[in-house]
């Protein structure tokens, strides 16, 4: 009787969890063994066919190596920045709440209006960035329609909205470490960047592996920026692998190869994942 | 010479005065408590001598040099905190080692040190541990270590003993005195305990409201309070501290009741009251028996007296009696609570 009523009591999340997370990804696997299916063909299975044909795709791999380089551009700078701005608010100082908010509100915007603000940064001739180099004598320049800069932009972007997110759960991690530990380095003589070094950065190695996680798995969601921005242009030079994904399946209605770049992606952010826990944890003290 | 010299040292926070004019000298060699119930000031002046807050006002001097301004590390002194400060992330031998490090002292010196001081503190077999994985008995040790592989001749304390059990305590107690003694070093060590104070201080400072009540070993203090604060502080239970105009002296020794002034208090150590056969008449409000005394709870009109009897008396509440104490024992204070020279004859 007692497990019965334990099943009761998992029903509801094991639903929730079945039907949106395991049935998908058991469906996504199963589909991309298919062909795309159409009114003259019916879709059949062809095992590993779409993954053939992804190994000849060059847009996949373009993708894929725009994905490193964007993932490369934004999650040590932003980590960086983050823990910068996280000791620059953790302090006693005018306007402190104020400069905290500051630094939080790219991550309460709705992304499309982000993208839609930056998208009159970069527009060339009128936009923010052109206008304020144009006073310098500089000639104008279009950062999201050229395939050199366009990647930059976005990650610039993308920086600019993740470090306020990540600087929140620096924060939350300097105000554990009690202030003693300071002092007592103080009267040692050890000067702020020896502290920071030895004590603090450890300290906070919990945290960092959490943000570095959750700042890889950004890397491979961004959708909604390019979508306003650049809809991954010109030729694919901001693509990213997800987009490229919807790209896919809603637009050339191509569910069974989105499904097989899918997988591929999934079993990146799985093995990624598994590399983040089992390599860094172990050297990471836990309170 | 002297170790440490304070003088007309203030903190002011705001429109709170923490710190108000104090001063007081630290004899180089001794222990010296800083004492007095919690909000009095004691922990801000240890961390103004360490150098952690800046003084307001005032000069602190280290084997005469002032060093007020001076950096916390170039003071020569070193700090145990209460809640020892140790790097979580760190093992002991770390832990120990981090102030060496940082001021770029030799290895082989280090390791010297470090073997040194792991025996004196009995931590040999633990230096790989990591804090979590320590006692509180054992933390303790290991910030003790730190004072004393930090080779500073002056020691900061504050309130070290605090998170820990009774027994260990007890025990603590006599590690840091005996490791004073053989250092040499000149210790300030905060706490509000009284038995701390009594049992392990060269010279107490007595603190009240961030201003220095009464400064002397702890024998001055018990047996001369110089106000009805440090009367009362000090002793377990305190003092009684009697309206003087409440008592008559009938049936007593001559001279235990002098003759009473507007305002003025006697104390009397509850100790140093007996029961008698006559004296003043007394109602048992409680006993607590301890074992080897009794701690008796009497009334006398408005006041209450403790007092200390030997053994286990035949009395319980609603019993009433006659107590008595004899003319030498007394400490009279006049109506702002500060003593009256001498006890009257």
């Amino acid at each position: 009787m007692r497990h019965v009523h334990g099943w009761l009591l998992l029903t509801p999340a094991a639903i929730l969890l079945v039907s949106f997370t395991h049935y998908p990804t058991i469906a996504t696997v199963i589909n991309s063994f298919f062909s795309k299916g159409n009114s003259v063909r019916p879709s059949r299975f062809i095992g590993l066919g779409n993954y053939e044909a992804m190994t000849q795709d060059p847009i996949f791999w373009k993708v894929l190596f725009n994905n490193m380089w964007f993932a490369l551009g934004t999650i040590p700078t932003s980590i960086g920045l983050a823990i910068i701005m996280a000791l620059a608010v953790n302090r006693a100082m005018p306007g402190r709440s104020f400069v905290r908010m500051a630094y939080f509100t790219p991550t309460i915007l709705p992304m499309i209006a982000v993208a839609n603000i930056w998208l009159f940064f970069y527009s060339p001739d009128i936009g923010l960035i052109d206008q304020i180099t144009g006073w310098f004598g500089f000639s104008s320049h279009n950062w999201l329609g050229d395939p050199d800069t366009v990647l930059s932009s976005i990650i610039v972007m993308t920086v600019w909205k993740e470090a306020g997110f990540f600087m929140i759960f620096y924060l939350a991690a300097l105000q554990h470490i009690p202030p003693e530990l300071g002092e007592a380095a103080k009267l040692e003589g050890a000067s702020r960047w020896y502290y920071f070094r030895r004590v603090v950065f450890p300290l906070l190695m919990p945290t960092t592996l959490f943000v570095l996680i959750n700042a890889v798995l950004n890397s491979f969601k961004l959708v909604d920026h390019l979508f306003v921005l650049t809809k991954g242009g010109p030729d694919n030079a901001s693509n990213l692998l997800l987009y490229y994904i919807f790209e896919n399946a809603f637009s050339y209605f191509d569910t069974n190869y989105a499904a097989t770049l899918t997988v591929v992606l999934l079993g990146l952010l799985a093995v990624m994942a598994l590399v983040q826990f089992f390599v860094l944890d172990r050297r990471i003290h836990y309170r | 010479m002297t170790g440490i010299r304070i003088s007309n040292l203030v903190k002011q926070w705001d429109d709170v005065r923490a710190v108000d004019d104090v001063s007081f000298d630290v004899p180089q060699g001794r222990l010296t408590v800083l004492l007095g119930p919690s909000g009095c000031g004691k922990s801000t002046i240890l961390r103004m001598i360490a150098g952690l807050e800046d003084a307001s006002a005032g000069e602190i001097l280290i084997d005469g040099r002032d060093v007020t301004r001076e950096d916390p590390s170039r003071r020569g002194v070193s700090m145990v905190f209460q809640s020892y400060a140790l790097f979580p992330h760190l093992s002991v031998r770390e832990n120990i080692l981090f102030g060496l490090k940082v001021r770029r002292v030799p290895v082989a010196e280090q390791e010297k040190r470090l073997a040194e001081a792991a025996h004196m503190v009995g931590l040999g077999d633990l230096l790989d541990r990591k804090p979590a994985n320590l006692s509180g008995g054992q933390r303790q040790r290991v910030a003790l270590s730190r004072t004393i592989v930090a080779n500073q001749p002056v020691c900061l304390m504050d309130e070290p003993l605090s998170n820990l059990d009774a027994k260990l305590r007890a025990e603590m107690r006599d590690e840091i005195c005996a490791l004073q003694r053989k250092l040499a070093l000149t210790m300030v060590y905060v706490t509000h305990d009284q038995i701390e104070a009594m049992s392990m201080a060269d010279q107490v400072v007595l603190l009240k409201d961030g201003q220095v009540e009464q400064t002397g070993t702890p024998s001055e203090l018990y047996e001369m309070p110089r106000t009805t604060f440090a009367a009362g502080f000090l002793g377990m239970p305190p003092m009684n501290v009697l309206r003087m105009d409440q008592l008559s002296g009938a049936g007593m020794p001559k001279g235990a009741v002098p003759k009473a002034e507007p305002g003025c208090m006697l104390g009397i150590r509850p100790e140093h009251i007996r029961i008698a056969g006559k004296g003043l008449p007394v109602e048992v409000a409680s006993t607590d028996y301890m074992g080897a005394e009794t701690v008796l709870r009497l009334r006398h009109a408005d006041e209450v007296v403790m007092a200390r009897i030997h053994g286990r008396p035949q009395v319980v509440a609603g019993d009433r009696l006659n107590i008595a104490w004899a003319a030498d024992e007394i400490h009279v204070f006049d109506e702002t609570g500060t003593r009256r020279g001498s006890p009257d004859t």
